[in-house]
């Protein structure tokens, strides 16, 4: 059971709640990961700040460089307008970056490897830019899909493309949290079960087992960079996604 | 879950589908995401967020304020600096004046003192000088009656008689003139 790389992915009813029109609700691992999150987070920021130093100390120096690093990150890339989706952009990063984190501690379940949560958190951030950018622009925010300075010929051609192409955000921006996930823990999985395998054939096995060792010890340093990278893209993504709202014209 | 996870390793049993798409866990994984998202975005932009934003103004607001107070304590203390400096020179310049006036109290003094002093010495010369004229007149008045004595003395044994008193004065007083 421990040599199959997918096992680390089920989902493990821990109490059966009741069913929702048919629909059996469970209070499961991925619910009390996701709680534990919510709890390390939130209970970790408002820690970190209790003090609320003039001069900070460790840990607030660590809620206030992620405040400023997400802050930036919005400022940047969704000017100072999209200041009002920051809670937005920062829940949805340190919800991520936690998840992923707890994902990469040994024998923990990673959330974020799960296509329905990545998708609902890419919906999220996709209708609250359809919403937003009627809300804001009205009809204007159609522009958003006529770029200017394109000729009349090629005009439906580019407006059909830019359709699809934001239609197909939510698509992209879900996949490439949860895949990434999935395939990195596999592929640790994969490697360290080869480890396992090679270690029992005596001698010669435990020679054989080195190259699978590293190649482990290389990839777990790399998950963690794929963990932190993940959580800053699907961020970064959601805010040039904003941007489209507050600032439709190309 | 646990029990049908072991069919997923019995060659031929029932296949568990990939758990990342398996419909049967995503009303509890949506139920469940919903309820922490929404925990985690009110406790955030309610709580956690204002207040680390708090801080910021507020180191802001302190530094603002230091640099404001520091700027204010500079032109105190600048002005301060001019005040003493200022007072510094008035002091120079009234040490100067008494000074000057005392040096020229001692000096008029000195003056007067020389001027007197050299009054008396006048006086005192005039005087020395009037008693040598006085003492050289008698003195030459003797040598003139012991020249004329002497002189009809002289007259006197020569001729054996004795001149005119009036001849002897008059050859006297041309010889001695």
């Amino acid at each position: 059971m421990a040599a199959d790389p997918i096992h680390q992915f089920q989902i493990k009813n821990i109490t059966t709640l009741g069913e929702i029109g048919g629909v059996e609700i469970a209070f499961t691992n991925s619910a009390a990961f996701m709680l534990a999150a919510v709890v390390f987070t939130a209970g970790g920021l408002v820690l970190a700040t209790a003090g609320r130093a003039m001069v900070p100390g460790r840990v607030q120096s660590v809620a206030e460089i992620i405040y400023e690093f997400v802050a930036d990150m919005v400022r940047q890339s969704a000017g100072e307008a999209g200041m009002r989706f920051f809670p937005l952009v920062f829940t949805l990063f340190s919800f991520i970056l936690v998840l992923n984190m707890f994902g990469m501690i040994p024998g923990l379940f990673t959330v974020t490897s799960h296509i329905v949560v990545t998708a609902v958190l890419a919906l999220v951030v996709f209708f609250t830019v359809i919403i937003y950018g009627f809300y804001k622009n009205g009809l204007k925010f159609f522009r958003l899909f006529v770029p200017s300075g394109i000729p009349i010929y090629i005009l439906p051609l580019i407006v059909f493309i830019e359709v699809l192409s934001f239609l197909s955000r939510p698509i992209s921006h879900s996949v490439r949290l949860f895949a990434n996930m999935l395939a990195g823990h596999i592929t640790l999985k994969v490697f360290a079960g080869f480890i396992v395998m090679l270690s029992g054939f005596g001698i010669a096995g435990w020679v054989g087992a080195l190259l699978p060792l590293a190649l482990t010890v290389a990839l777990t340093a790399l998950e963690f960079l794929v963990a932190f990278l993940q959580a800053y893209v699907f961020a970064i993504l959601t805010c040039i996604y904003l941007n489209d709202a507050l600032h439709p014209g190309h | 879950m646990a029990e049908t996870k072991t069919g997923t390793e019995a060659p031929g049993g029932h296949k568990e589908p990939f758990p990342p798409f398996n419909p049967e866990t995503f009303a509890s994984q949506l139920v469940w995401l919903a309820i922490a998202f929404v925990a985690l975005y009110v406790l955030l932009s309610r709580v956690a967020l204002p207040r680390i934003a708090a801080i910021f103004a507020a180191r802001s607001g302190k530094v603002a304020s230091d640099l404001a107070a520091a700027e204010r304590l500079k032109t105190e203390s600048e002005a301060a600096l001019e005040a003493y400096e200022k007072a510094l020179a008035d002091a120079r310049g009234k040490a100067q004046g008494i000074a000057n006036t005392t040096r020229a109290e001692f000096a008029a003094a000195a003056d007067e003192k020389k001027k007197q002093l050299e009054a008396s010495l006048a006086a005192k010369l005039a005087e020395a000088e009037r008693q040598i004229e006085a003492t050289k007149k008698a003195a030459m008045a003797n040598v003139r009656d012991i020249a004329s004595d002497a002189a009809t003395e002289i007259v006197k044994r020569l001729t054996g008689t004795a001149p005119a008193k009036q001849a002897i004065d008059r050859a006297v007083d041309a010889a001695l003139h």
